[in-house]
């Protein structure tokens, strides 16, 4: 897996601008599904036969991570941006970007911000090194991020996109780990796109595969950092987070319940989550046509939309552990 | 050229805020009448006009849209000594509002927004702009009661703007006008209905865009198209600026169509922006992008519906919409009818794909 | 179907706790409540419960009414010893929480020895050790303790629910104070007008909705009215009563009956044939526009599918979303009323004329 890891999280992908970890992680899946194709927003679906009588699955993690896309190119090749998804002004400045064709930047502040107060990201730019627009091979609309090389530290896993890369990776294993192993139920493996900027990969998708159930993987905060408030019950390395409600929606309750019982009937290290504020692709799938009983399974990362995110490896394979034994029996939602 | 100037000061002095767009409705529907297969009106006020293709089958269904609506206002209360208290429909600019002449209701009651003479404002006063809470529309009655027989509660407004053109040279054909966000966009798809094409034509002038892209939605769900593009009047920024501020002007007047890339809405489907970009090199059309990351168009409702539909937004620039007046280039009108009609020529099923699998 | 009938189904209604997300104790009290009004009832995925009374053997149309069943409330994020950490579940203003009981519905071991949930209490910090600055300022919800007076409290978990005590309390002049008359009212003007249409023909079929989770984004509006897809609909929600010290822009007057709304996320058609129907039969009611968006159900509603032509009627309350919110019960059975006077005026003739009024 720490391969897998590494392939995924070295990938590059923007909301909107996904097709090198699309291709990434279509090669990483090949094999393990029956069908694979790519619709209209970019989405990747692969689907697994159910050997029968059993459900119909979605389980989506979301491909794109935030970034930055050139909004003006000056006269001196300084490249305005404005972020795509929520990015944290905090974050950027003095950063090394990258853009899709490997060019490497620098996020610079101009001479309007002051040094002792918050920066806004209008007063930042990207510096490729140019000294005039004539030089620079970007155009208005490209996009970078960042992207840096993935860490394995005991238990600790270090990369710039955890989020969602980690659910990327968790579906990805999923679908390796269940190669050969006979499952009742036919699964929508989905990789989202634009998940960052308002769900959007998901709300089409769940709209086209009309799943009975959804089960979005994705990353969530915890409360075990220093003077962390609002209080939050979810720490790193405590195990899977089962989000019963964020700020954008409330899981099912009985399908909570469902993997709760998985869990513990496995002797699977799993938390109860709720966010203050976030949410994911769960949230429009659950809305999607007349509704589906929808959760998300996540994992808990410190640092989020911080270019080095953290989480801990007993995490992730907890959450492919859980999905295995939710998806190894019925599932009796009634 | 001229037809399309007609139009739009048709459109443009015709009253039509979000939710109240039947006035507007009625002139397109005269337009068109004739140029097209069928047309109907849904459950939210959308006229959607279908024009058949003459390509073999099976034939795109391709959506282009425009947005009949306008930012505006709602009376709310009539006060005893006759003035009218008022909220925004739409995005109204706060600082637009001052000393403005609008009309009231379907009787066109015409009405001034006044404020207090700078000889009694003080100093702290001078440099806030009054929340719209504490303005009135003053129509001259002297009470109630005379407020009563001519407006009431519930009654849409619009500022009172007259189209006027500016500058008849060729080279640089000038008009100023209210609501060109978005009549330039109806005028447009109003042009392009003059011809057919060999994808089925699916011309869906919206409503409600101005509050929340409502109209665009149910519409795109009941035409489910293979692609669509929508039709706007756009930020246009390119006032001089200072000599050392080195800032995008969001769109140039003049500069041609302006192709959204992203904005807060929506990220334009790849093929669908190359469709355009072909579209306006085979034809010599000059194209311009617009600044990314600003506002939200009819296409960020109708990309998402049902399994999710490629779009793009094409629009005219114009200084100061959702003011009383924005200017426009009658070329970059005519240019956008052009480079969709180029487009809507050409489209193939392979522009909508995704990627090389 | 009468206005004590009304009354009744009100505080049962109230006096049931449902936070949005786990409303089913609420949707078994509806269920309760219809089984003598209508004989179809379904609940969807998302919890919403779908009365159907259907109307003449081939109706013209189908309408949807819908009234959301969820409450605000609150949610635990820690159990520290008998101490508990809450989220807010819907809008809630921290403000109204010093100082009130709540009831907490425990999931955790043990939890089945407090069927009716365990009592606590929001204290907050006395007053004799803050400055007078601390005590003019509101207390953040993050800085807020459920107090269980107990040492541990195992039984409770991360993620379960508490909902603020209102008891139903009879003010003079007809009023009622109690938690969760948003939308507790609504759900009894919808199931009053069921009744009333129970004496009256409608050609119409009629799909009652108590919808789940309007308070965290309308989201049962918006799966149930995809599923039922209504040729028309009306939303039934509460809205500001005019109050001392509120503007009259902002506000609806109080016991003159329900407020139909007028704006962008209303029908012009169903707007007039509400207000024709309450001067046929001479059912008060006030017109209130609304601008912007609605924030109700309607508002997800109108944008379903192809678009629905909908309709917003809304009793006036007071102290929106506190504990006490205030009604004049007379304002619901004229809800009732005015809604069931509506549908049984819906004929053939509607859908091909609406088209036209927009």
């Amino acid at each position: 897996m720490l391969e897998l890891a590494k392939r995924l999280t070295e990938a590059f992908g923007v909301s909107g601008f996904e097709e090198e970890i699309r291709a990434a992680i279509r090669e990483e899946i090949a094999g393990t599904v029956d069908e694979i194709r790519v619709d209209v927003l970019g989405n990747l679906v692969a689907f697994r036969r159910g050997t029968g009588g059993g459900r119909r699955v979605m389980l989506a993690a979301h491909m794109d991570q935030i970034g930055l896309m050139v909004t003006h190119i000056e006269e001196k090749g300084y490249m305005r941006f404005a972020p795509v998804g929520g990015i944290y002004p905090l974050t950027c400045w003095g950063k090394q970007v990258r853009f899709t064709d490997g060019t490497v930047g620098t996020v610079g502040l101009d001479g309007r911000a002051r040094r002792d107060e918050a920066p806004a990201l209008k007063d930042m730019f990207i510096d490729v090194g140019a000294t005039s627009r004539a030089e620079v091979k970007q155009k208005v609309g490209d996009v970078a991020t960042f992207i840096y090389p993935f860490v394995a530290q005991g238990n600790a896993w270090f990369a710039s996109n955890h989020d969602d890369r980690a659910g990327c990776i968790v579906l990805a294993q999923l679908l390796r780990d269940l190669k050969g192993v006979a499952i009742a139920h036919d699964l929508y493996v989905v990789f989202t796109t634009q998940e960052e900027v308002g769900l959007r990969g998901a709300t089409t998708s769940a709209y086209a595969i009309e799943p009975e159930i959804g089960i979005a993987l994705d990353v969530t905060l915890t409360g075990d950092l220093p003077y962390a408030t609002p209080a939050m019950e979810v720490a790193l390395g405590k195990g899977v987070a089962i989000k019963v409600q964020d700020s954008g929606m409330i899981s099912h309750t009985g399908l909570n319940r469902l993997l709760i019982a998985a869990a513990q009937a496995a002797g699977i290290p799993y938390q109860l989550e709720v966010l203050h504020a976030g949410t994911t692709d769960a949230r429009n799938i659950q809305i999607a046509r007349a509704g589906v009983p929808a959760t998300c399974l996540s994992i808990p990362c410190r640092h989020v939309h911080t270019p080095s995110q953290l989480v801990d490896r007993r995490d992730v394979e907890a959450a492919i552990a859980l999905l295995k034994a939710f998806l190894a029996g019925p599932i009796a939602l009634a | 050229m001229a037809d399309l100037r007609a139009v739009l000061e048709k459109l443009s002095n015709e009253f039509g805020p979000s939710s109240h767009e039947k006035a507007v409705r009625g002139l397109i529907r005269a337009e068109i009448e004739g140029l097209v297969d069928r047309l109907e009106v849904d459950a939210l006020g959308n006229l959607i006009a279908f024009k058949a293709g003459f390509g073999p089958e099976p034939r795109l269904k391709l959506m282009v849209s425009a947005h009949m609506d306008e930012v505006g206002f709602m009376v709310l209360h009539i006060e005893k000594n006759g003035m009218l208290l008022f909220s925004r429909v739409g995005g109204v600019d706060s600082r637009m509002l001052l000393a403005k002449r609008v009309v009231v209701g379907d009787g066109r009651i015409p009405g001034v927004i006044g404020l207090k003479p700078p000889h009694l404002t003080s100093d702290n006063e001078a440099d806030r702009v009054p929340d719209i809470e504490d303005l009135a529309i003053d129509i001259g009655a002297e009470d109630d009661k005379a407020a009563g027989a001519k407006v009431k509660v519930g009654d849409y407004g619009t500022f009172a703007t007259r189209f006027t053109v500016l500058s008849e040279d060729p080279a640089w054909p000038i008009v100023r006008g209210k609501a060109f966000d978005d009549r330039a966009g109806c005028t447009a798809l109003i042009g392009l209905l003059a011809e057919r094409y060999p994808v089925d034509l699916y011309a869906v002038f919206t409503v409600q865009e101005e509050v929340g892209l409502r109209g665009a939605r149910v519409a795109a769900y009941r035409v489910a198209p293979d692609a669509a593009i929508a039709l706007e009047g756009t930020v246009c920024d390119d006032t001089p600026k200072a000599p050392d501020e080195d800032v995008s002007p969001v769109t140039r007047l003049g500069a041609g169509p302006a192709i959204t890339l992203m904005d807060r809405s929506l990220v334009s489907h790849p093929g669908m922006v190359r469709l355009l970009q072909e579209a306006a090199a085979a034809e010599g059309i000059a194209i311009q992008y617009k600044q990314p990351a600003l506002g939200g168009t009819d296409s960020g409702a109708i990309h998402l519906t049902r399994g999710g539909v490629p779009a793009v937004t094409v629009a005219v620039p114009c200084r100061y919409i959702h003011s009383p007046a924005s200017i426009l280039n009658l070329n970059d009108l005519s240019n956008t009818v052009r480079l969709v009609a180029a487009a809507l020529r050409r489209v193939e099923s392979k522009d909508l794909g995704r990627e090389t699998p | 179907m009468d206005k004590t009938k009304i009354g009744e189904m009100l505080k049962r209604l109230v006096e049931t706790d449902g936070p949005s997300g786990v409303e089913a104790p609420v949707a078994a009290v509806v269920k309760e409540l219809a089984s003598e009004l209508t004989p179809e009832v379904r609940v969807d995925a998302l919890g919403s419960v779908i009365l159907r009374k259907p109307g003449a053997e081939n109706p013209p149309g189908r309408i949807m009414l819908a009234a959301h069943l969820d409450e605000i409330g609150l949610i635990v994020t820690k159990v520290e010893g008998g101490f508990l950490h809450i989220e807010e579940v819907g809008g809630v203003d921290p403000r109204i929480l010093l100082g009130q009981e709540v009831t907490v519905y425990p999931t955790g071991p043990g939890a089945e020895q407090y069927p009716h949930g365990l009592t606590g209490y929001i204290g907050g910090r006395p007053p004799h050790m803050l400055s007078n600055a601390e005590r003019k300022k509101a207390t953040p919800l993050a800085d807020l303790r459920v107090d269980l007076g107990l040492q541990a409290a195992e039984m409770v978990r991360v993620g379960d629910r508490a909902v603020v005590r209102g008891p139903y309390t009879e003010l003079l002049a007809g009023r009622v104070a109690t938690k969760a008359l948003d939308n507790r009212a609504g759900v009894a003007a919808m199931l009053g007008a069921l009744g009333y249409l129970a004496g009256m023909k409608h050609e119409w079929d009629v799909f009652a909705v108590a919808t789940a989770q309007e308070e965290v984004g309308l989201f049962g509006a918006i799966t149930s009215a995809f599923g039922v897809a209504p040729d028309i609909a009306i939303a039934i929600d509460v809205t500001f009563g005019a109050t001392p010290g509120l503007k009259e822009t902002e506000t609806v007057p109080m016991d003159k009956g329900p407020a139909i709304g007028w704006g962008p996320n209303m029908h012009p058609g169903i707007v007039k044939r509400l207000r024709e129907a309450g001067d046929a039969l001479e059912i008060p009611y006030v017109n209130e526009p609304i601008p912007g968006g609605s924030g109700t159900d309607g508002a997800a509603i109108q944008v379903t599918r192809e678009g629905i032509p909908t309709g917003l009627v809304s009793i006036p309350i007071r102290y929106m979303h506190s504990p006490v919110e205030t009604v004049v019960l007379a304002d619901i059975d004229r809800a009732a009323r005015l809604l069931a006077a509506f549908i049984s005026r819906l004929d053939a003739t509607v859908l091909a004329s609406l088209p036209e009024e927009v």
